[in-house]
């Protein structure tokens, strides 16, 4: 079987023992989607989209969050049926009724949420789905081929290894292998840049190619502008549910396609003024904290906290981040440090107790922890607030205050809901986070902690939020903001940390020159000393870091 | 060809559920006549022997209401333990546990105390007792992760042999010629009932006034908003800085609580004396969990549901004698309705339709 | 004295086989990620039908055979409702419960006081059996005996070292991943529910017709709840429910043993169940429970949401 998936890296051109194993199969030349339209609840998710894809090619999926990506390939890859519409390989009509199906007809796709068993190791989540792996000692059996595939990517893992040890960037590349193990001619990647380093971004691409090269197909969902135009051939845009344009990615530019995408010029300007800060509101001190697994995560943190002021901490997910957002609201136990607002030890605390000292979260999360679903959506509203004396007199809950304010909400926040008396599991993702935010923000807090809060969002949500946070800002709050995006971290804060395994490899005023380095501090390449002392002024513009 | 399309409700109306619950009864009532066929009963005999025993004559009505009241105590409080989803299976114990308390009370200091005053000192250790045996496994759950369904069950068989044990030992009474009964109540302990019945009626008024208590709790109080969020998201909860740990022992003292009370009512309304566990309480602490669900754990409905399955339970025992069936009977009923309510709820959620596959799609 | 050593390791054998074949069934399931609490009624069915059809057939193998297919046909229940309609599993589970053991009675009724004339009786291995002291211990025992032993390992095994295994224990920690794998996880899922039931009726079964020989109502005794407890002693492991369930035989055994101390008998049989408390607080001390239960245990999955 020539030009399979895994023969291309056989320096000589011969047949590896997978390919001489498996059985032949249609290799795919032309991929169509026609007329797909599929609704949830109601809500139109596609409306008769048309997309097409060639062998030897990789086209762009573009559009902003929520605009029908991702159902779209789930339904290629079987995860859900369409309500209408038809799907063709190399002319002919096929029916893909589950995941089994899409990959017997060579579909394979790399998840934004890996779809990896985390308690298992590699090779028994390959065995799960190859095919020819043998009915004992499947894991066994299957070690080496394992071995030599990631060798070809550059990947010297432990084969036996549990997945959950792997860093991001390597569970990427074993998804990618998974999928190939299992005949994909066809490689769907959504949003995979999202949890990578720089580097680790360009290795992908690099293996990307080198798939083009050999006749594979490949789709990638992206919302990012940069990559659609330096990765792929062509582009098809969907905003809203529908196709709103095709195009060779040599006859566009970005500017052209964000306006596809958006369906307006988009204008990515937000002021943020120069303001006086002097009052701390959040000191961390030295914070050790544990990993589920008993890890190291947070590792021995330290950095203080302004009003009137953005902090942002930076990196790749999965460095610690979540565990040190959990500890300062109350959600992990500390290990060792202290944590003060205002001056009072919260360490330790409990998340009552540091709600009412002034910290707000918006959890990264949301519906996990944010929310509780099959309640209405006035009763959310006031989650984390329920407890206080203008909701709750004695031990009865205020029902008019709480849907009056449940309605100011809903209008300043603009979530779009049909009534204040629906359960909020309902709603849509963007909207949740809006009243997530809104029940935080509008209780003024003295320090916000915002996990990841345009995520997911679509492009007019998030410049809303990012906006609310800039307004907080300016009134004289304090906002810790967690966000992989790095446009928005550059948008909003006044001060960046970067996270990497547990430790701020820097902070670093906005504007600092060195901040170009950011990807290799993101990396953990590169480390800068930082010399923040309790109690003393950051000054803007020179940083407040020495060269390390 | 028909193809089954499977789609999700965006709104269910109140006569959507109504034919949802109304189509489970139907087809429970199918199913348990096949069992009954199966069993060599005539199933229309049967269930219409049923329903005319437990409410076709004033003699049965008198009975089901005696029968519901024990139900509806149990039933209210489990809906608020399983809104919390603690999955109370211990109630039986529970209400052993009040039976037993109520009746060291009674024994002992009943002959010193006049019945206003013994009265509702045995329904509080009662809700003592109840409460107490309750508290153990939510501290199991909370703080040692124990899996509650089957620490409440274990309970339940350990309560049963603690309380054999004490009727037949140290507790046996004097007055009985041997038999394993405790002594009787002395007569200011026992409740009155209403004249022609067994109706103890201060336990049942006790039981309206805690089922419209706990409906005010459940809906109007931040507790009754904490147990509900717990319920739905423990995350969430944790989140919103509710405390776990505090909030289901409330629960569970809530409703051990009252499974005590009406282990009271039974022993100091009903029998007078302490016995055997399965003569004090024939599976109320079982029952109560369908009762609870078809309540749709709303407090407010338990009175109607606890009606129903006491009608079950007194028809149950008609049949027993008439058809000479074993008091197994009951428990078919029952967990043969409770699989189709659960069941049913699956329309709830989905609309079913059949349409003609399109060449098309 | 020996004697005496020999009788106790025998009975908390026979003691223990039950429970072991109900653990092994729900040890299949719940890797799955299907939590069934109907193994008390599954086993009391198993135990009425395997009954009646040896009484009226003569031949215990039949019963057995058929105590199998029972179980496996009311777990059916448990698999539509949980896997299919999406039902609460808890409920489902405790509904079937009350379900199996009202069956249970209702069946088993005319049959009270009617002894079985056949029932199995021990096998000895021919050769091993004669081994002085182990012979007669583990050798001497009724066929539920053996077979339970290499279900057990056979179980571990498959699990841990199959294809079918990696699919079953993968669909209990995330059936999304496993689903997009190709693997279809409702499928599975029936599977493991059925054995499951399967091994639940052969349990049953080991108690009407090879403990005893007679019916009586309630012959179960929350062994049903006891294997629940085990599989989580077992720490999901067919290998390790082995050492649960004898030692939980011999808890059953020491009741009898310690009657003539004196203690009430009823505080003695309270045993097993205080015991089953004590051992699962031992393991929640320990929190290794945490590490190895299937991740997405009793929760309900649907293909495509996430």
């Amino acid at each position: 079987m020539t030009g399979s998936p895994c023969c291309f890296y056989r320096p000589d051109g011969s047949s590896c023992v997978l390919c001489v194993l498996r059985q032949p199969m249609k290799k795919i030349e032309h991929l169509e989607m026609k007329g797909i339209s599929k609704s949830f609840h109601g809500v139109v998710a596609n409306d008769r989209i048309d997309l097409e894809v060639r062998s030897g090619e990789i086209l762009g999926l573009l559009g902003e969050n929520g605009a029908g990506k991702t159902t779209l390939m789930n339904i290629l890859y079987g995860l859900y049926q369409p309500d209408a519409g038809e799907i063709r390989i190399n002319g002919n009509r096929i029916r893909i009724t589950s995941p089994a199906a899409s990959i017997q007809n060579g579909i394979g796709m790399v998840h934004q949420h890996f779809m990896l068993i985390q308690n298992h190791t590699v090779v028994e989540n390959i065995a799960l789905g190859y095919k020819e792996a043998p009915f004992f000692f499947p894991h066994k059996k299957i070690t080496e081929s394992v071995i030599r595939f990631s060798k070809k990517f550059n990947l010297e893992i432990d084969p036996q290894k549990p997945v959950w040890r792997l860093s991001a960037g390597e569970q990427q590349r074993i998804e990618i292998i998974k999928a190939l193990f299992n005949g994909a001619d066809l490689l769907i990647l959504d949003e995979p840049t999202s949890v990578l380093t720089p580097q680790e971004i360009s290795d992908l691409f690099g293996i990307l190619k080198k798939m083009k090269a050999e006749g594979h197909l490949i789709i990638l969902i992206s919302h990012k502008l940069d990559e659609i135009m330096g990765l792929c051939d062509r582009v098809t845009v969907l905003s809203k549910g529908r196709v709103v344009g095709n195009a060779d990615t040599g006859d566009v530019d970005k500017r052209i396609l964000a306006r596809m995408m958006i369906g307006r010029e988009v204008i990515f300007n937000i002021v943020r003024e120069e303001l006086p800060t002097n009052k701390e509101v959040l000191v961390v001190e030295n914070l050790l904290v544990l990993g589920d697994k008993g890890r190291v995560r947070v590792d021995h943190v330290s950095f203080n906290i302004y009003q009137n002021e953005i902090f942002g901490i930076a990196g790749v997910s999965g460095n610690g981040q979540r565990e040190l957002v959990e500890a300062i609201t109350g959600l992990r136990k500390i290990v060792s440090g202290k944590i003060r607002i205002h001056g009072n030890d919260i360490t330790n605390e409990s998340p009552r107790k540091i709600y009412n000292s002034g910290v707000s979260h918006v959890p990264e999360e949301r519906i996990k922890f944010g929310i509780a679903p099959g309640l209405f959506v006035f009763e959310n509203a006031i989650l984390k607030q329920h407890h206080l004396k203008k909701y709750s007199h004695k031990a009865f809950l205020a029902y008019g205050t709480i849907k009056q304010h449940t309605r100011d909400l809903v209008e300043s926040y603009q979530v779009h809901t049909p009534s204040i008396n629906v359960k909020t599991g309902d709603l849509s993702g963007g909207n949740i986070q809006k009243l997530i935010l809104g029940r935080e923000i509008s209780q003024t807090p003295p320090l916000l902690v915002a996990a990841h809060p345009t995520y997911g969002l679509d492009v007019g949500a998030a410049e809303y939020l990012r906006r609310q946070l800039l307004k907080r800002r300016r009134e004289g709050g304090a906002v810790l903001l967690v966000s992989e995006d790095l446009e928005e971290i550059f948008e909003l804060c006044d001060r960046i940390a970067v996270m990497f395994e547990g430790a701020f490899m820097g902070i670093l005023a906005a504007g600092d020159p060195k901040l170009k380095d950011i990807g290799l501090l993101m990396a953990g390449s590169l480390r800068l000393r930082s010399t923040v002392v309790v109690g003393e002024r950051p000054t803007r513009h020179h940083g407040n870091t020495k060269e390390g | 060809m028909i193809r089954i399309h499977v789609t999700e409700r965006i709104q269910v109306t109140g006569k959507t559920s109504f034919g949802v619950l109304l189509g489970s009864l139907a087809a429970g009532l199918l199913t348990i006549s096949f069992i009954f066929i199966l069993s060599g009963v005539n199933p229309l005999y049967a269930i219409f022997k049923i329903f005319t025993g437990s409410f076709g004559s004033w003699y049965g009505i008198k009975e089901t209401i005696t029968k519901a009241i024990p139900l509806i105590l149990i039933g209210s409080g489990l809906t608020v333990a399983f809104r919390a989803k603690f999955w109370n299976i211990g109630a039986e114990s529970q209400l052993l546990m009040g039976a037993i308390f109520g009746t060291w009370v009674g024994l002992n200091w009943g002959p010193h105390l006049p019945a206003p005053v013994i009265v509702p000192v045995m329904f509080i250790a009662g809700f003592i007792g109840g409460g107490m045996w309750a508290v153990i496994p939510a501290v199991l759950k909370t703080r040692f992760s124990i899996n509650e369904v089957i620490s409440t069950l274990m309970m339940n068989y350990i309560c049963a042999e603690f309380m054999t044990f004490l009727i037949v030992g140290p507790w046996k009474g004097k007055t009985k010629f041997g038999f394993p009964y405790t002594d009787d109540l002395p007569a200011s302990a026992i409740l009155s009932i209403l004249p022609g019945s067994r109706i103890h009626w201060m336990t049942l008024i006790l039981a309206v006034i805690c089922t419209l208590l706990l409906g005010v709790v459940i809906y109007r109080t931040r507790f009754g908003y904490e147990v509900r969020v717990i319920g739905e998201n423990p995350n969430a909860a944790k989140y919103a800085g509710i405390d776990f740990f505090k909030t289901t022992l409330a629960v569970m003292v809530i409703s051990g609580g009252l499974a005590g009370i009406a282990g009271i009512g039974e022993v100091a309304g009903i029998h007078h004396h302490l016995s055997y566990p399965d003569a004090i309480s024939s599976g109320y602490g079982y029952t109560a969990i369908i009762v609870a669900w078809l309540a749709k754990l709303n407090p407010y409905y338990v009175f109607v549901s606890s009606l129903f399955f006491a009608g079950i339970m007194v028809g149950g025992d008609a049949i027993q004698i008439s058809l000479r069936l074993p008091a197994a009977t009951v428990d078919v009923f029952n967990g043969t309705l409770l699989m189709f309510l659960i069941m049913g709820e699956f329309f709830l959620k989905h609309r079913i339709r059949l349409q003609r596959r399109h060449p098309k799609v | 004295m020996e004697d005496i050593v020999i009788s106790v390791a025998q009975r908390t054998l026979v003691a223990g086989t039950p429970l072991l074949l109900g653990t092994i069934g729900e040890v299949i399931c719940e890797r799955s990620g299907i939590l069934n609490l109907g193994v008390e009624g599954m086993m009391a069915i198993g135990a009425v039908t395997a009954f009646i059809v040896t009484f009226v057939s003569g031949n215990p193998w039949l019963g057995l055979l058929a105590a199998i297919l029972a179980g496996m046909l009311i777990s059916l229940a448990h698999a539509v409702a949980s896997i299919t309609l999406q039902a609460n599993q808890v409920v489902s589970g405790l509904a079937l419960t009350m379900l199996g053991l009202g069956i249970s009675g209702l069946l088993g009724k005319p049959y009270i006081g009617r002894p079985l004339t056949v029932k199995f009786e021990s096998a000895a291995i021919p050769v091993l059996s004669d081994i002085p002291f182990v012979g007669p211990i583990f050798f001497t025992q009724s066929p539920f005996f053996y077979m339970a032993i290499l279900l057990a390992l056979s179980a571990w095994f498959i699990l841990k070292y199959t294809r079918v295994g990696i699919k079953i224990r993968s669909t209990g920690e995330s059936p999304h991943a496993t689903e997009a794998q190709g693997v279809n996880v409702s499928a599975i899922r029936y599977w493991c529910v059925i054995v499951g039931g399967g091994f639940a009726g052969m349990a049953g079964a080991n108690l009407s017709i090879s403990y005893s020989k007679s019916w009586i109502e309630g012959m179960t005794a929350g062994r049903g709840w006891i294997v629940i407890a085990l599989t989580i002693f077992a720490l999901w492991n067919p290998s390790r429910a082995v050492i649960g369930a004898f030692l939980f035989g011999g808890i059953f055994v020491l009741q009898y043993l310690l009657q003539p101390l004196g203690i009430s008998p009823n505080l003695l049989a309270a045993l097993p169940y205080a015991a089953t408390l004590v051992v699962l607080l031992m393991i929640g001390l320990g929190d290794s429970r945490k590490l190895n239960a299937p991740a997405m245990l009793a929760e309900p999955y649907k293909r495509g949401e996430r």
